[in-house]
């Protein structure tokens, strides 16, 4: 989206709207985060209960239906990850 | 060939919305702009047209229904009186600033309270700075007219405003008068068809609207709405230019009856004009030089126009049938003097609110401020800008 | 086929995107989420979202956390928004003016506030007037996004910022209203009241009814709000199965008049495990409010033999 607080009026979309759906992706919320979920690979089952419940969807599941690595573009560090895995898989520091 | 019919406002209304067929009208019961959804929606029953009518259960939600049913990619329409625009007041400003060409008939009524079901134009003066083009209606005709006309207006790229279409209630709204209807083939052609270049339907490209629009945007997206307001002003004269060579009936920004060579001149709105004509037409075969600027377009206003129509005049009345409770006038009194000021023309002017509540305004009180000009233009002096015409004291 | 979380999540698309601007560990968002996985990964939806958290921070100029239509108005009329929409999609189908291939969808979400309370006239007149539509309340028990004040969603004795426990009123008085019973007595087709719990079966499941279900359908959804209701960010699953549990939020649909109970604990958990990891409950805890304690469990059971009662009783006439 090039659109920014220094476009001209005459360059804004009429009302508002957006043409580009889903674009939020373009807007990195991981500065957010003061606390960071480390993944261990070694410990994940891959039993999915992590995949649903991450409100940024900050955590990458594949068409094999196996998760990597956290997107910290966008995770805030809530931890409810962390708190669901019955593996110890995710590490919070 | 036109067709010669008898028709009340509300009648008038209801058929130029069935010759246009929207896609959603979306509305609620209020007196006395009630008949226009009972009406349509016997034209729904029947088949007439293939709307959808949503009846709603609230203004408010009339509104949001015909924004997001514009929103959407139809045409959408509604209509409504007094209370009704007052419930809806938060979804109209929505409604101009997400830019959706809706058009609505709004048939004035006096707004509560106390409670009065009569006309005034309290309604409308509500939302004079909400973003909405403005069409004022004399009679049954133009409120049909003015209908025929909105879409080409509002949803002109340049413009992309909704549009509102008032008239009097029961004065004209209830009153059955003669009216030339356009047949239904050529109003189709007319209007022709709505196709916005996005829209929530299109699922090929889907949009977001009403965004969180925070310091750095809002700003310049109300300015876009203003320079919208000002197109609308070249759209509107290209519009009537087209109708009148469909109809033989000529509009503009304002109707200038006797205006020309008057010394004394009244400004008003919607069905005093009508009255106030006779009352001109009877001056004239006095001797007296009586004139009248019928304002069609409130909004935009077409200031310099006005200013340019009346600098000859010797003395103006802006008759304003709202009051502004705010010790100093009528709004569009305010609104014709700022533009005279502004254009450098000095012109003795005198503010009457009047008809508050459905109060007759007869031709006797019309003569009684062509009395009062004539008394302004001898002495040159007004002492009291800011009166009332027909209230007892 | 039978739900597999990995599978859905792994070949639905998200439709709610990252980069939005909730807060850190929002229960919303894996709602929202989730009930538009429900779609069928063909089918476009337009979505109408009330103002309230989800809309102002998912939406703000130029970015959009959307990736399907979306309107948002004004605070109390995301349902006649979702009737607008889907009347001008009933018109244009009609006029052959959309592709005959094309199913659109209409989704609104609102908050307590936006629902239980100012939007509720606009829900209400949405359903009873038969619309194709999904309304799901995403229930957080408070004006969270203003900051924290009691709404008719607000259980009784949260202490919220218009509800503040004082010294002589001990947070909000009054009891919360049934919003998922009240929709239902609109008698349409498809009501349910869910949850995110364990794998999102029964939120995925409902969501899926409720969409494909012609008319009107209705979801209520309890979506934790850690700031104001004060328990540990990290513990929001926790706190939807305590929920759960202790049968505050009991699960439970009405299709056609039907109530089925969804979940009964084999357990029922005490309503103190619910209400103690909550700093929004914290005075109830004090000595000398053991009756306010008392008082919560007699609500959560009278309204839990109620629901038994209305299952056992609309299947009975069904039969």
């Amino acid at each position: 989206m090039n659109i920014d607080s220094k476009t001209p009026m005459e360059d804004l979309t009429p009302g508002g709207d957006i043409y580009e759906a889903g674009n939020a992706r373009e807007f990195k919320t991981g500065d957010w985060r003061s606390t960071k979920p480390i993944y261990l690979s070694e410990k994940c089952k891959q039993c999915g209960l992590c995949f649903p419940v991450c409100p940024d969807d900050a955590i990458p599941v594949g068409k094999d239906q196996k998760r990597t690595d956290f997107n910290y573009d966008y995770c805030k560090g809530c931890g409810v990850c962390a708190k669901v895995c019955p593996f110890g898989a995710i590490a919070m520091e | 060939m036109s067709i010669r019919e008898r028709l009340s406002g509300n009648e008038a209304a209801a058929i130029a919305m069935k010759q246009i067929n929207p896609d959603v009208v979306a509305a609620f019961p209020i007196t006395p702009s009630t008949e226009i959804p009972q009406y349509f929606s016997t034209f729904v029953s029947n088949g007439d047209v293939d709307t959808e009518f949503v009846a709603v259960e609230s203004e408010h939600s009339a509104m949001a229904a015909t924004i997001s049913a514009e929103a959407a990619g139809g045409r959408a329409m509604t209509a409504t009186s007094a209370n009704g625009m007052s419930l809806m007041w938060e979804m109209i400003y929505i409604a101009s600033s997400l830019r959706l060409p809706i058009v609505m008939s709004l048939v004035n009524r006096a707004v509560s309270g106390p409670l009065n079901i009569h006309n005034d134009h309290s309604d409308a003066m509500g939302v004079r700075d909400a973003g909405w083009i403005m069409l004022f209606s004399e009679n049954n005709q133009e409120a049909y007219d003015n209908l025929i006309m909105a879409h080409r207006i509002a949803e002109n790229k340049n413009v992309k405003l909704p549009l509102m279409v008032c008239q009097d209630g029961f004065i004209t709204s209830h009153s059955i008068e003669n009216i030339e209807l356009i047949e239904d083939d050529k109003v189709k052609k007319f209007v022709g068809e709505y196709k916005p270049d996005e829209y929530l339907l299109n699922k090929a490209n889907p949009i977001a609207i009403g965004p969180l629009d925070l310091q750095a945007y809002l700003f310049e997206h109300k300015a876009q709405q203003a320079e919208a307001m000002k197109n609308a002003k070249k759209v509107i004269l290209e519009v009537a230019d087209e109708f009148e060579k469909m109809t033989g009936r000529k509009y503009s920004f304002f109707e200038e009856y006797k205006l020309d060579d008057a010394e004394i001149a009244i400004v008003c709105m919607n069905s005093t004009a009508g009255t106030t004509k006779f009352v001109v037409d009877s001056l004239r075969e006095k001797g007296i030089k009586a004139g009248l600027l019928k304002l069609r377009v409130f909004r935009p206003f077409p200031a310099e126009e006005i200013a340019k129509a009346l600098e000859h005049v010797k003395a103006v009345a802006v008759l304003d049938k709202a009051d502004s409770l705010n010790a100093a006038g009528g709004a569009l009194f305010e609104d014709v003097t700022s533009a005279m000021y502004v254009n450098k023309k000095q012109v003795p002017m005198v503010n009457y609110v009047y008809g508050i509540g459905g109060r007759d305004t007869k031709a006797d009180d019309i003569e009684k401020v062509y009395e009062d000009l004539q008394e302004i233009v001898k002495s040159g002096n007004v002492d009291n800008p800011y009166r009332y015409l027909g209230l007892r004291r | 086929m039978a739900y597999n979380l990995k599978q859905v999540v792994a070949e639905k698309p998200s439709r709610f995107t990252a980069g939005h601007r909730m807060c850190a560990g929002c229960g919303a968002p894996p709602v929202a989420r989730m009930v538009l996985r429900a779609l069928k990964p063909e089918d476009h939806a337009v979505i109408s979202v009330a103002t309230g958290c989800m809309e102002v921070s998912t939406f703000i100029y130029p970015y959009t956390a959307w990736t399907d239509s979306f309107i948002h108005t004004a605070f109390e009329c995301a349902g006649a928004n979702a009737s607008g929409a889907e009347a001008a999609y009933k018109a244009l189908k009609r006029k052959g003016k959309i592709p005959e291939d094309q199913t659109t969808k209409f989704i609104a979400f609102g908050g307590d506030g936006g629902t239980y309370d100012i939007g509720l006239q606009s829900l209400s007149g949405a359903m009873e007037r038969g619309h194709d539509m999904v309304y799901v309340c995403y229930d957080n028990g408070a004006y969270m996004n203003t900051g924290i004040q009691r709404s008719s969603a607000t259980p009784r004795f949260a202490d919220t910022t218009t509800s503040p426990a004082g010294k002589v009123i001990p947070g909000k008085m009054q009891n919360r209203k049934d919003l998922a019973n009240i929709i239902a007595n609109h008698h349409i087709p498809y009501v349910a009241q869910t949850i995110a719990v364990n794998n999102f079966k029964d939120l995925y499941e409902k969501s899926e009814k409720a969409i494909y279900t012609e008319g009107p359908a209705f979801l209520n959804v309890l979506a934790p709000c850690p700031r104001g209701w004060g328990y540990n960010t990290e513990d929001l699953m926790k706190i939807n199965k305590l929920a759960v549990e202790t049968c505050y939020w009991p699960l439970f649909e009405v299709v056609d008049g039907k109530y089925t109970v969804n979940y009964k604990p084999k357990n029922k958990l005490p309503i103190e495990e619910f209400l103690r990891p909550q700093k929004r409950f914290k005075h109830m805890f004090k000595p000398g409010n053991e009756w306010m304690i008392e008082e919560f469990q007699k609500e959560v059971d009278r309204r839990w033999e109620e629901l038994l009662n209305l299952e056992e009783i609309t299947n009975k006439e069904q039969e």
